[in-house]
This record gives C-alpha cells, structure tokens and sequence, in this order.
C-alpha cells in the first residue's frame, strides 16, 4: 500500500462516515456561538443539556454504523478513508461508544455540581469543551496513521489543559493545569520523539505501511526500533498515569474539578490505551523476530506488562497512606491503568487472543465504577466542603443509600464479588494466566489485596465513625449517574456475559485490528 | 428418590437466607420485634431443609441426586485464531454435598440459627446487623457446596465482606482495627487461593466436548473435571482427538503440582489458622460481638480446614503425603502452644481463642495421619469443635452481659446464683476437654488413633496437649463457676428462655455425637472411603 503523500479531500461519503465526529463538531461549533449570544441570566445547564444531547445523538450514530457493518454473518470488515488513516471498525466503534457513555455521564455529574460551585466562571465553557476532547478521543481510537493519532491526542490534551483549569477562582485548579500542561507536552514530546524514528527508519506514518516495512526495518536498524517503540510507550505512559509516570496525576486531580477528573481517569486513559493497543497489533510488531530470532515484539510486549506491574504496586502502595479522596482515587486510577495494560502487554497466541474483549469489558465496569466514585465524592464534597477522607464518616447516616451504591463502587475496585470489577479482573487474570505470565497474575493479585486496606478505608469511615447527622440532598443529575453506575456495576457483576457476548458479536481479531482485508 | 430430588434443594437452601435478607430490607428500621423474628425465622428454616438433608442422605449413601448444574457465562478465549476448534472458560453455577460437606452444613444452619438468637443482646443497627448476618449464612453455605472453584471463590468472598462489616460495626472497643486485620490477612489467604485456582483452571481444568458448534476446549472451575484429570494422569488420552496430538494439553508438571499445594495449604493456612498465621484469629475472637464469634469460631474457621480437605488434600494427595510430617509438626504446634498460652491467659475470651488454635491442631493431626481413621476424626473434630465453641461463646456472651467482664479474677463463684448457666459452662468445658460420651472425645480419640498407625512419637506427644487442655479448661471453667463469689455477681440473674434454649440444642447436638458418633462418622465415611480406595488404587498402583 503506497502512501498518500498528498492531502486527500474529504468526500461526501467520507462525511457520512464520520457522522458522529462531525455531529460533535458542529455541536460545539453552535455551543459556542449560543454562549455567546445568550443572555446571563439564562442558566447555562440548557448548555449542558444540548452537550449531552449531542452526545447521546453520536453514540447513537456510532452504535448504528456499527451494527449496519455487522449485518449478517462473517467478518464486519473496516471501512477506511482519507488514504487508510482513519478507520471505522468494530474495535473503534466499541472503544468509541465507551467513551460517549463515559463523558455523557460525565457531563451529568457537571450538571449536578457546576450551578452550585462558584469557583467556576464560565459554566458554559465547561459543558461543550469536552465535545472537542471527546472527538479527540475518537479520533485516537479510529487513527491508522500516527499523524492522525497524535492529532487526535492533542486534540483531546488540549481541551484537557483548558478544563482542569476551569476553576479559576481556585489557586489549586491553575496550578493543576500548569503542572498538566507541562507534563502533557513532555509526553508529547517523547511520543513525537518516538514516532520520528520509527518514521525513519520505515518511512511511513501509516500503521500498516510501518508494518510492511518492520520486518526491514529490524534487520536493519533494530535499535532505533526500540528507541521509537521505547519513547512512544513513555509517552503514552503519561498519558496514561501508569507508573513510574504518574507523578503529575495526584496534583492534578486533586485541582481539577471534580467531573473533568472523572473524564481525564475515565476517557483520557482509555483513549490513550485504545492507541498503544493499535500501534502494537496493526503494525504487526507482536510478530516481528530481528536474525538471531530473538522477539523484538515480546520485549516490547514484556515492557507493557513490566510498566503495568509498577502501576498496579506503586499506585496501590502510594495509595495507603493517602488520605484526600481525590489524590486517592488518582492512585486508584494507576493501579487500574496496570490492570488496563495487562491484557496489552500478552500478546496473543494460539490459545489465548480475547485481549480486546477483557480489555474492553475491564475499561467498561472501570468507567463505570470510578465515575460512580467520582459522583459520590461530589456529594460529599459538596456536603462537608473538603475532599479529605474523614468527609465520608457517618454517610450510613446521612445519605443510606448512597453510601451503600458506594459500597457497591468500592467492592467492585477492590476486585471482590459481586460486582463488574470482579469479572473484569478475572478474566484478565485468566488471561495472563492461559498465557503462562503467572509472574503478572501474582502482581495483580497481591496489589489487589493491598489496595483492600484504603477501598475499605471509606466503607470504615461511612459505616464505622460517626459524624454530622444532617441528611445530604442529592441532585438529580448526580443521582441519576450513582444509580446508572451502581446498576451497571451490578449487572456486569452477575451477567457480565452481556458485555461479553455483544463485544464478541462485533469484534474481530484479525478483521478489526491486524490489516488482515 | 424422594422428592427431595425433583427440586434444586440446594439452591433453595442457599436462598432462603437471601431471601430472609430480602424480606428484612423491606421492614422499617425501628421494627425491631418483626426485624428480630423474620431473621431467626431465615435461620432456622434452613436447618429444617438441612435435617432433612442428612437423613435423606444416610438412606441413599451418596449425594449424586441433589447435584445442580448450570453454566453462568462462556467467555471464548479465541477469536478465529484456531479455526478447528473453539476454546472457551466456561463459568458454572454447580452445587452439590457429599459425606464432607453434608456435615458442616449443618453444622452451619445450626449454629448460625443459635447464634441469631444469641444476637438479640445487639442494640445498635439491628436491621442492618440481621442483614449482614443473614449474607454471611447465604456465603457460607454455599462454601460448603460449591463445586465450581469460582463459585467457591465467590462465596468465599462474600463471608469475608459480610464478617467485615459485622466485627467493624458492631465489636467491642479495638472493633476497627481487628476488622482491618481480619481483611487484610483474610484477603492474603484468599488471593493466595484465588492464584492456585487460576493456575488449577488452567491446566487440569480443561476437558474436550462436542457441542452443537463443533469440538470445544473447555477451561472450568469444575471441581468433578479437575479432581478426574488429576487423579489419573492418562485422562487426557480420552479426550476426542487427542491421539493426534499425543501430548498431555494439562501440562500439570510436578513444581506446578507442588506450587499450588503450597498456595492452598498457605491460603487455607491462614483461615485455619496455622501457628505463625493465627494473630489476626484470637483478635476477632476478643473484640467481636458474641453472635459472630460463634460463627467465626464455630464455621468461618473450618471453612480453612474443609477448603484445605477438599482442594488441598483430594487434589493433590501425593504431595499432602509426602508433607505429612510437615503437616504433623504444624499440627503438634498449634497443639502445644495453643494449650501452653490458653494456660496463660486470664481474658477467658482468649482462653477460648488459643483452645481453638489448640483444637484445630488436632484436625492437621487427623489429616496428617494419611488414613481413614485419621481424616474421619479431622472431621469429626471440625464439626464437633464447631458446636462446642458456639456454645462456650454464648455463653461467654450471656455472662458478659451481665458481668461486663470476662476477666477471670473479676468471676468467681457464679455457680451459686447462675447455677444452670455454670452447668453448661461446665459440660461445655468438660466437652472441649475430650470427657468421653462428649463428642470432643470421638473426634479427637479418632484423629490420634489415626494418626498412631503412622507416627507414633508424634502421637505421643500430642497426648501432652490433651493433658494441658484438661488443665487449663478447668482452671477457666472451674474459676468462673466455682470460688468466691463477688457482692455485685449476687444479684445475677441466670439465663432467660431465649439464652437457655440455643444452650441446650447445642449441647444436645454435642451428646449425640458423643454418645452416637456413628450418626456422623456413618456420613462422613461414605466419601472418605471412595477417597482412600482411589488414592491407594491409581496412584501407588501405577
């Protein structure tokens, strides 16, 4: 496949398959305009309510294209466009819907706490910036070409930046988002860094080109390979807040608002997964042997999964000691992106190559669990006015039923029965071991057990201490997202073959990800 | 066949304290009279199923009829890779008792239904007291039938979550910090299981079917499927089209074998609780509430030892044997030094807690012995010790209601005004002591007669043990009932009606199976036969 050296118009039929970006664009476009010209005294939720209009309407768009390309038996196939750089297949779709469910809810919970939080000035601002952050994070999971990619990740990074910064009149929320700005540029830095050598040394930014020419290229110049591969998987570590490259999250977080955490542990991370996951398989690197035989692809694979091991033990162990919510939850989310990495790192082999769909199903109960926990801490927050721990003594008193949804979050983190964490993690641990690394499924369950001691620090606190006995009024809108992620969490506890199954219906291995056509 | 066999009893055993549990969230909270009777209620139905069980069981000699087997969910772990054929894990919903289980289940619904109306002293939180502890009798029955390593697991699991909230909730003064060592070292025995049972589904595992969609390569949790292709190496040679490919697809190499033995028997360890892991144990048993202390001492402890049984020692008996002496020590510790600090203590709470560590050495003693006699008295040592501590925390309970203390020096003489309470205490004592015609005396007289046909120095060692427990269960015993009694005990009140009769069933399930040992060993015998005929028949035979 030569490429297209030359920009390539986009076509009319090219517009109908990005329907759902293109509804978010023009969403935004008009959100923008609306702000403007809308009077002050209108409450900028109407905002919020046409950003999530907008997004249910492209989940909708994603989820028919999806089901018009599996009609029928055999394989769903991948319609590619602009010169093969961005592809509509079954893996993006799927990846793509998780994140409209992700920042819909997340828009939710902005809902339920931006009217009432002074700090942040531009409330309309806040609701349609994630539109472009969710196309970015589109963009990344439907990118064959590294260009495409990187676009897609700024995209998203940038709207990023300007969200955790919303708070303005808070000194946390601006030194939140310097601090994530530079970090989020050292990434970038080292992912461009990284895609440079591998554009050099395969002269191509097409995945698929990059795969033609691997094999050459190992041959040949079988250090700068490394080096490409090395630098990118460091700078998606970043992006990713997997350990040791997660310093900057705590910080973060903890100033950001607490909805756009939410969106940055949620549909940041997965994205950026979404993206390492392609760059692996699509360009062939889990098979490529340099002369002496040894697997180039197995060292990279053995980097995620060591990469994966630091996040799952560092973030938990950074984790006990941790007493703010926030900071805590960031930690939380490290350890997951260890897990989330897991079924990355295999590789496949002949027995063993449902990674997708443990990865999937695990990212699905995590959004569904951390944005739970997320909504939860909202309340609280607002209801003592900190983000400490010790804010969620006596919930059992003054919000029952909250507090057992939350319970519900905090089994499912902790990996225990009966909740979506439990199978997610299972089925990873499975996984890894049908894969015979029994040294990560070691890894994964002697964090899983250390991170008991802080999950179980909120139910200590909820159930076992006393506080305020004042009741705690729940919004609507976060009502709605606790009991949506409660419901959910529960459902993939019991019958997680749902998810299973619908991600078996439509993905395929070989016809969604490898350029198997 | 009875009727008993047309219905998924087990399941609706299982549920009926889900459903207790179901019917209690819908009571208002300050209902306290309604809330109190639907959660005995919930209790005591399923020993009634449970009875019936163990008789039904008796007349069929097998437990075949009731077994229950569903799939959960089928995960494939290909996606077109292998054209041939499909692999998949296949998670199922599979119950069923054999001569093991049967009893500790219903060891389980009694002293469970006994420790519910022992929970009447509970003050705070009673409705969501019940319910926590109505989840915990749901997890732990179905611990004892599980026969899916995951739904083990799961079950497993949930009883550590229920007893979590149970002993932060409502424990006495250190209740936080017990319940955060309870989990932490609980949830390491689990994860030490839960990798041994993702290794074991992963190799012995797996079994070959033709389905509807072809020839299938099935990865389970099958407890059946596992101890089959473990207990003959040649299983695989069965399998539809594996003469083609002439190798093993179990790949069960010996260090595997070993690893996971020593995963379990660590995993298990810790609940059991082995000597150096056994901190943990003897803080639940002084600062929970009295109910969940006759459960965790009564049943949570012998789910190490029956998980030990079942997955330690059926799977992998070659390796159980060639560590017998291994396990000998460990029991002839926990022995000794339980008796030797039980005789130090003067908390009678803690007396209780190393008299259980003393106890539960006798039970590694029967299963070190490597012979019928041995594991039927491990057995029988594990459910009558079940009984006889239930009741010793009852009344532990009863008594520090009325005292507010359970140190020995501050009790004294209370035989005078509690006289039918001191009596109980005393049988109880004198039951967990070994006094033959007491059921403490079969299973701990069958444990060493076993464990004499093997290793006789250890045997006579381990009749020290006997010794100090007769020593310092009478010191304790003697000093609360007996001696001089205090002004403020005079008034004391003796046991009401609702504290009496919990007394006196347990104490009756401890005569009969002292006096008719047959009742159980008839039970238990039925599936310990089968194990040593098979032991002895594939495994040294060839």
């Amino acid at each position: 496949m030569p490429d297209n050296t030359g920009f390539l118009p986009l076509t009319w039929p090219d517009m109908l398959l990005m329907a759902p970006e293109l509804l978010l664009g023009v969403g935004f476009i008009a959100l923008v305009v609306l702000d403007l010209f809308l009077p002050r005294r209108i409450s900028r939720s109407w905002i919020g309510g046409l950003t999530l209009a907008s997004l249910l309407g492209a989940a909708l768009l994603v989820w028919l294209r999806m089901n018009e390309m599996n009609v029928g038996a055999g394989d769903a196939g991948v319609l590619s466009l602009l010169g093969d750089s961005y592809r509509i297949d079954d893996f993006g779709s799927l990846m793509k819907l998780i994140f409209l469910l992700g920042t819909a809810l997340v828009v939710l919970l902005g809902l339920g706490t931006a009217s009432r939080d002074d700090a942040i000035t531009d409330k309309g601002e806040y609701y349609y910036l994630l539109l472009p952050a969710a196309i970015g994070a589109m963009a990344m999971a439907s990118s064959a070409n590294l260009v495409t990619l990187y676009i897609g990740l700024e995209l998203m990074s940038m709207t990023s930046y300007v969200l955790v910064a919303m708070r303005r009149r808070n000194d946390r929320s601006a030194e939140a988002a310097f601090k994530y700005v530079v970090t989020g540029s050292i990434s970038s830095a080292f992912i461009l860094f990284g895609m440079s050598y591998l554009y050099g040394v395969t002269g191509s930014v097409q995945l698929s080109g990059i795969g033609q020419a691997l094999p050459m290229a190992v041959e040949n110049y079988e250090a700068f390979v490394y080096v490409g591969f090395g630098m990118m998987l460091a700078g998606f570590g970043v992006k990713v807040a997997a350990a040791p490259f997660h310093a900057w999250s705590l910080d973060v977080y903890q100033g950001a608002p607490t909805p756009v955490a939410a969106f940055l542990t949620v549909v940041s991370k997965g994205a950026t997964l979404a993206v390492v996951l392609r760059i692996l398989y699509s360009t062939g690197l889990f098979a490529a042997i340099d002369a002496s035989g040894k697997g180039v692809g197995d060292d990279m694979f053995f980097a995620v999964l060591l990469v994966a091991a630091i996040a799952m033990l560092v973030g938990t162990l950074a984790a006990l000691r941790q007493l703010n919510v926030k900071r805590l939850l960031a930690l939380s989310g490290v350890a997951n992106a260890g897990y989330l990495l897991v079924p990355i790192g295999l590789s496949i082999t002949m027995v063993h190559s449902n990674n997708v769909t443990e990865l999937i199903f695990y990212l699905a109960a995590y959004l569904l669990m951390t944005i739970g926990a997320f909504a939860v801490l909202t309340v609280v927050s607002r209801a003592v006015g900190h983000d400490e721990l010790r804010g969620f003594a006596g919930m059992y008193y003054r919000a029952p039923w909250t507090a057992a949804a939350m319970v519900i979050f905090l089994l499912s983190l902790a990996g225990l029965p009966i909740s979506g964490g439990f199978f997610g993690k299972l089925f990873i641990l499975l996984g890894a071991a049908n894969a015979k690394a029994y040294w990560i499924v070691a890894a994964m369950v002697l964090s899983s057990v250390i991170s008991y001691y802080f999950y179980f620090g909120f139910i200590r606190q909820m159930f076992m201490r006393g506080g305020s006995e004042e009741r705690i009024t729940i919004p609507p809108a976060i009502g709605i997202v606790i009991w949506f992620c409660a419901a959910g969490t529960l459902i993939l506890g019991v019958y997680p073959e749902l998810l299973v199954e619908g991600i078996d219906a439509v993905f395929s291995f070989q016809g969604d990800l490898m350029n198997v056509e | 066949m009875s009727i008993l066999s047309d219905i998924p009893v087990l399941s609706i055993l299982l549920l009926l304290p889900v459903l207790g549990l179901l019917v209690l969230l819908l009571i208002p909270k300050n209902r306290h009279r309604a809330i109190t009777a639907v959660a005995v209620v919930a209790t005591l139905l399923p020993i009634v199923l449970s009875l019936w069980l163990y008789t039904d069981f008796d007349k069929q000699q097998g437990g075949a009829t009731y077994r229950e087997d569903a799939v959960w969910l089928e995960v494939p772990v290909n996606h077109e890779w292998t054209q041939e054929a499909d692999i998949i894990f296949s998670f199922d919903y599979s119950l069923g008792i054999d001569g093991l289980s049967l009893p500790l289940l219903l060891l389980t619904t009694v002293v469970t239904a006994m420790a519910a109306l022992a929970a009447i002293h509970v003050k705070k939180r009673r409705k969501a007291f019940y319910a926590w502890f109505l989840l915990l009798e749901a997890g732990m029955l179905g611990v004892f039938m599980a026969r899916d390593l995951f739904l083990f697991f799961i079950f497993f699991e949930i009883t550590l979550v229920a007893a979590y909230f149970l002993i932060g909730i409502w424990g006495y003064y250190n209740r936080e910090r017990t319940a955060n060592q309870f989990l932490i070292y609980n949830g390491i025995g689990s994860a030490l299981m839960l990798i041994a049972f993702v290794l074991l589904v992963n190799t012995a595992g797996f079994r070959m079917e033709e389905t509807a969609r072809g020839l299938e390569m099935i990865y389970s949790g099958s407890y059946a499927d596992i101890l089959r292709n473990l207990a003959d190496p040649n299983a695989w040679v069965n399998l539809p089209g594996a003469a083609a490919g002439g190798t093993n697809p179990f790949e069960m190499s010996g260090g595997m074998a070993w690893t996971i033995f020593v995963l379990l028997l660590i995993g298990f360890g810790i609940k059991l609780p082995i000597f150096p892991f056994h901190t943990w144990m003897l803080k639940v048993h002084a600062e929970a509430p009295p109910a969940v202390v006759m459960i965790h001492s009564g049943i949570l402890l012998k789910m190490g030892a029956y998980g030990f049984i079942r997955f330690g020692l059926l799977l992998f008996p070659e390796q159980a044997r060639e560590w017998a002496v291994a396990l000998a020590t460990l029991g002839l510790i926990n022995l000794l030094y339980g008796a030797v600090l039980a005789f130090r203590q003067t908390e009678f709470k803690l007396v209780l807690a190393y008299s259980s560590i003393s106890h539960m050495g006798i039970v590694l003693l029967g299963l070190a012995a490597f012979n019928e006699i041995g594991l039927q008295g491990a057995i029988v040592q594990l459910v009558s010790h079940g009984f006889i501590s239930a009741l010793l925390f009852l009344i532990v309970g009863s008594l520090y209601e009325r005292t507010g203390t359970t140190e020995l020096p501050a009790l004294g003489g209370l035989a005078r005004s509690m006289p039918f309470m001191s009596g109980m205490l005393l049988a109880a004592g004198l039951a967990s002591l070994g006094l033959p015609g007491l059921s403490g005396f079969v299973g701990e007289l069958l444990s060493l007669l076993g464990l004499f046909e093997s290793m006789r120095w250890v045997t006579a060692a381990a009749v020290l043990g006997i010794i100090l427990t007769a020593a310092y269960m009478l010191r304790s015993v003697l000093g609360i009932t007996f001696g001089e009694r205090r002004e403020e005990h005079a008034a004391l009140r003796d046991a009401r009606f609702v504290e009496a009769l919990p007394m006196i069933v347990l104490l009756a399930f401890i005569v009969l199976l002292g006096c008719y040992p047959s009742v159980l060993t008839d039970t238990v015998g039925v599936s310990v036969e089968g194990f040593m005929d098979q032991l002895f028949a594939t495994r040294s035979g060839g």
